[in-house]
């Protein structure tokens, strides 16, 4: 606690807890393998940083791409993977199924198992999509989910719920909102947030 | 191994029980629905579990269910559907 100035806000705690079982494993096998010079520290560290510096951003450049070039959007729907690729993504061997919303079918994405995600275009998925509630009732009551989350769509429109079970990952191509006819791809990308690729929101003009 | 299913095939997912790691969900056990696509081989994930290496690896298949079909009090659209991965060893034809 620092008493040189006035804290109006509170303070994170410190993680002074002991380890779980999985955090003392990721320890013991990461420092063996550095033992064992079959790593070094800084590949460790740097393969740590490209995670963490993936971000939605990937994944919303793939989508206004496919919203201005047709051609583009038609390899994207046939091969995700090699389309993405096409962009300069690297894909490290994902399989990338990219499935459409339109105004009459809207798309959805939970992995029911555990927490499988396209982190090579979204990064590190939200707690929310990790959680046994996202992840049970996105498939068993994806309406009144997509409602909490702010999505209302009326009976006519289709959902489909995608539960990503083993090998392929998922990205929603959502629908190019109304009003955005001649954009450039940048100021259409800015649209597309993590939660419209995910198929739990749509995209909107503010 | 080549893929006994295609796209369009109506198919029925085994209700069994094994012990292990497995990737079909419980929920969809012993329900019908239809190949949507074929997704390519790989490596079978209940032998890569536990340190083996999966081969021969097997036909995997995206098979859509009637949300319906699968939840008798589904609140949704009759046209509802849940799409899910599910590997040959596990579906029947229906």
């Amino acid at each position: 606690m620092h008493d040189d100035h006035p804290h109006p806000h509170d303070h994170r705690p410190d993680q002074d807890g002991p380890l779980s079982d999985y955090q003392l494993m990721e320890i013991a096998v990461r420092e063996l393998l550095i033992e064992k010079r079959i790593l070094t520290a800084d590949e460790v560290r740097r393969a740590v940083e490209a995670m963490d510096a993936r971000s939605p951003a990937l994944g919303a450049r793939v989508v206004a791409h496919a919203w201005v070039d047709p051609a583009f959007k038609a390899r994207l729907l046939a091969n995700g993977t090699a389309a993405c690729e096409e962009l300069g993504v690297a894909m490290g061997g994902t399989k990338l199924v990219v499935v459409e919303s339109t105004p009459e079918v809207h798309n959805l994405i939970v992995c029911t198992l555990c927490s499988c995600y396209p982190r090579m275009l979204l990064g590190l998925p939200p707690d929310w999509y990790k959680s046994r509630a996202y992840r049970a009732r996105a498939v068993r009551e994806p309406r009144a989910v997509l409602r909490e989350f702010g999505t209302e769509l009326p009976e006519r429109v289709t959902v489909r719920v995608h539960d990503s079970t083993a090998d392929m990952r998922y990205l929603v191509l959502p629908p190019r909102p109304a009003g955005t006819e001649g954009w450039s791809e940048e100021r259409l990308a800015a649209l597309v947030t993590r939660d419209s690729m995910v198929g739990v929101s749509v995209p909107r003009v503010a | 191994m080549s893929a006994r299913f295609k796209a369009g095939d109506a198919v029925t997912v085994r209700r069994a029980y094994p012990p292990g790691h497995l990737r079909t969900p419980h929920f969809i056990r012993g329900k019908a629905g239809m190949v949507e696509r074929f997704c390519g081989s790989f490596p079978n994930p209940e032998e890569l579990a536990y340190g083996r290496n999966g081969l021969p690896a097997l036909p995997l298949y995206r098979v859509r269910f009637a949300q319906r079909q699968v939840w008798p009090d589904y609140a949704g659209a009759p046209g509802d559907t849940v799409d899910i991965e599910i590997y040959e060893h596990w579906l029947e034809p229906a």
